[in-house]
């Protein structure tokens, strides 16, 4: 439950590209739509990451304020030594549910749970003496304790070691790489057929308005930009092997100087095809990586991750899956969409 | 549309929201004509499923009439009769063609939040949870059913809903527990939980050809149900010690397999069930897994393990070692109910099982409020609720 990653902080956009994640115009009532549309997935990732703390913060809270009403909720009796037991519990959650809200790494805190659980267990052998326990109990609930803290220890190692981040995404100063691969249930054929147009491509890439098609291998580009701006570019396919891989770089005079790739290969025991992408975005002189994850509107690394799974389900579905609560475009309830409401 | 909608800890509405339609060319929308609630929407109602919204509609077991199909539905046609299985399933990735329909790799548009908290993603279900999906439910006048030309059985005449109505969950699930089982002849199953789940894994052992069951529950009208209509033997957890009583009727070996009907919300009297409570209350647990460990600790040496009850997050205190050191086998899921429709069916029409003999109550949508406090506070011998729109 603890191992939402924390936002990144980004600084202001600046340098002559300012306009594109910067956002200090006055908005036009359509940027202004444009504008909540894009940072809606942004904002819906970040309840959810704050959701799971707040349901951890929200139960500690009452253990420690009232243990009685606590004992009384949960069906414990409520005697002294449970209202203590109770209490103590509580007041540690609560300090690690705090943590989690509010601290940018939670290793730190997942730590705190492991010391937690050595204290449950001292917890589990006071209540295993008492004399309350029947004899047949003991010898389950004493077995049963064995396999303490195992969960919470490696968890909070593997953060400590960094597997908790994000995966394949390397952030450096002069620019953003970002790799990413999905399994799709059709032949490597098939799915190069239906890459290599690029004209498909904003049928799954979120951020992607439009891609034309201008020659054998010249394409041009127009993404959204937070804003309700748009960038836009011209590229050309740079290597191009049916089945195998296709490769594009932006050309001169792009708004953002980009380059990606796309790799298939035949996954083992007829799954189908690995796609494997990688893309690169370079700043022009003097513009931050901020400006270019502003261009995402949230962390590009989950933004390549949802187009994947956007294009697996065209690809295996023939169309990009909707529930009713994604339908609105932006955090709401799972009921049905009002006539005309739809987002996309 | 009239419909019941999630509104915090303990609440739940009957609201006017908007009529579905359809919004993906393989959709159906479906008038519903019965409905149930399932023992899996008491941890939507006493809170122990992240990602719920206010406003949510609840349901996912459910069935009736098609009323409009999308244009890539070609089996279906308006007035078909047909019951909804609740894990929704495109049929066409690896997972629904291995027929592992619970875990489909397309349905669930919210898939990054279950990655963040499950590691991988499984498949949308209809009314339970934006992380597994978002989509609205089926204790409502209508539902869309994406993937309708997978999913939805059609119901032949001559069978009511109340016999059909159970396909869409409890039947196949308790089925899958049981089938889990890998029964052999002389096999001995014990089952945690009398609940609709429970009843279900006790009928089907015994279809699968389980020489004795044994359910553990602690409500006197729960367990007179496994033996008069299920014909288990019972233990009552809250007078008798389950695993010297498991031992004393298998001879000391342990039920050869062991299956958990109860899920994350399991009770236990005593010590533990402050521990468990307490831990879970603030969190530091997700799911109270008092049957689990019960389960584990009793199964013979070898044997196996079979989880239908659902946990939702992290337990605490698995007895790791007494599953390794006594080869037992683990096996889990959420039903892959599409596989089992077309079968249990079947042995409805041939008339070896009538799954209606775990419904007690029958309500109109109206009362589904009333309905989920009896049924979570097991009161008026609440067995199952089916709800008529
Ligand atoms: N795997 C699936 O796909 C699937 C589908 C449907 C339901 N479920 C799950 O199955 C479980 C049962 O559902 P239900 O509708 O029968 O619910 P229910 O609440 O009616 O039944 C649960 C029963 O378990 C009993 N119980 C609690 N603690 C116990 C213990 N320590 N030992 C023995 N029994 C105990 C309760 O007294 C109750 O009778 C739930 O967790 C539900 O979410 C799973
Ligand atoms: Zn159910
Ligand atoms: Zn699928």
């Amino acid at each position: 439950m603890t191992l939402q990653q924390s936002r990144q902080t980004r600084g202001p956009a600046s340098g002559p590209k300012a306009e594109v994640g910067g956002g200090t115009q006055p908005l036009g009532p359509r940027q202004g739509e444009d504008r909540q549309q894009s940072s809606a997935h942004h904002r819906s990732r970040e309840r959810f990451s704050r959701a799971l703390g707040w349901f951890s913060l929200s139960l500690g809270l009452p253990a420690v304020a009232t243990p009685r009403e606590l004992a009384r909720l949960t069906g414990v009796p409520d005697d002294q030594q449970n209202r203590t037991v109770l209490r103590v519990v509580g007041v540690r959650e609560l300090g690690v549910g705090f943590g989690i809200l509010t601290q940018p790494r939670s290793a730190a805190w997942l730590w705190g749970r492991v010391a937690g659980d050595a204290m449950d267990l001292a917890l589990l052998g006071l209540a295993l003496r008492s004399k309350h326990a029947q004899q047949s109990r003991v010898t389950a609930a004493t077995a049963a304790v064995v396999g303490v803290t195992a969960l919470d220890l490696v968890r909070a190692v593997q953060l400590s070691r960094g597997l908790g981040r994000p995966s394949g995404r390397v952030r450096e100063d002069r620019g953003m790489h970002v790799l990413k691969t999905i399994t799709v249930n059709r032949s490597p054929e098939e799915v190069y057929g239906f890459w290599h147009d690029f004209r498909n491509l904003p049928r799954f890439m979120d951020h992607l308005e439009d891609v034309q098609v201008i020659g054998e291998r010249r394409s041009h580009w127009k993404a959204k930009a937070p804003a309700g701006r748009t960038v836009e570019w011209d590229a050309e396919i740079v290597e191009d092997r049916p089945g195998e891989l296709i490769a594009w770089r932006s050309l001169e005079g792009a708004d953002v100087r980009n380059s990606g790739s796309v790799r298939f290969t035949p996954a083992p025991g007829r799954r189908g095809t690995e796609v494997r992408v990688e893309l690169h975005y370079s700043p022009p002189g003097g513009v931050v990586g901020a400006t270019i994850a502003g261009l995402f509107g949230e962390e590009p690394d989950q933004q390549v991750n949802g187009d994947l799974r956007r294009f697996k389900q065209v690809m295996e579905t023939g169309e990009v899956v909707q529930s009713d609560a994604t339908t609105h475009g932006r955090p709401h309830p799972a009921q049905p969409p009002k006539d005309g409401v739809i987002a996309q | 549309m009239k419909a019941i909608t999630w509104n915090g800890k303990k609440s739940v509405r009957v609201e006017q929201v908007p009529d579905p339609r359809i919004l993906n060319a393989r959709d159906a929308i479906v008038k519903i004509t019965s409905t149930a609630i399932c023992g899996s929407d008491l941890h939507l109602y006493n809170g122990f499923i992240p990602t719920m919204e206010n406003g949510d509609v609840l349901g996912h077991e459910f069935m009736g009439e098609v009323v409009e199909t999308g244009s890539g539905v070609a089996n279906l046609k308006v007035g078909d009769r047909v019951v909804v299985p609740f894990p929704i399933a495109c049929g066409k990735c690896w997972s629904c063609q291995h027929e592992l329909y619970s875990l489909c790799e397309n349905s669930n548009p919210n898939a990054w939040m279950a990655e963040k908290l499950m590691g991988h993603s499984p498949a949308g279900l209809f009314g339970y949870s934006h992380m597994l999906g978002g989509y609205a439910g089926g204790q409502a006048e209508y539902a869309r059913v994406p993937f309708a030309d997978v999913g939805p059985l059609k119901v032949p005449e001559g069978v009511s809903d109340e016999q059909v109505l159970f396909l869409s969950d409890i039947f196949p699930t308790g089925y899958m527990g049981a089938e889990m089982c890998d029964i052999q002849p002389g096999d001995v199953i014990a089952v945690w939980g009398c609940g609709p789940v429970g009843q279900f894994a006790i009928a089907s052992a015994f279809l699968l050809g389980a020489e004795r069951v044994i359910a553990i529950d602690r409500f006197p009208y729960r367990l007179e149900m496994a033996r008069d209509k299920a014909g288990a033997e019972t233990i009552n957890y809250e007078e008798a010690d389950v695993y010297q009583g498991l031992m004393e009727m298998t001879g000391g070996r342990g039920p050869d397999a062991c299956i958990d009907a109860a899920g994350m919300e399991a009770h236990a009297p005593g010590l533990l069930n402050v521990y468990d409570r307490a831990k879970q209350a603030v969190m530091l647990e997700t799911d109270r897994p008092i049957a689990l460990r019960e389960a584990i600790m009793a199964c013979r040496n070898g044997g196996t393990v079979s989880v239908i009850g659902i946990y939702g997050g992290f337990i605490d205190k698995f007895p790791m070692g007494s599953v390794v050191n006594r080869s037992l086998t683990i096996k889990s899921g959420q039903t892959h109910v599409h596989r089992y429709m077309r079968p249990l069916l079947e042995r409805i029409q041939k008339g070896e099982i009538d799954p209606s003999f775990v419904i007690t109550h029958r309500m109109r949508l109206d009362d589904a409020p009333r309905g989920y406090e009896i049924f979570v506070n097991k009161q008026e011998a609440c067995e199952k609720i089916v709800l008529k729109p």
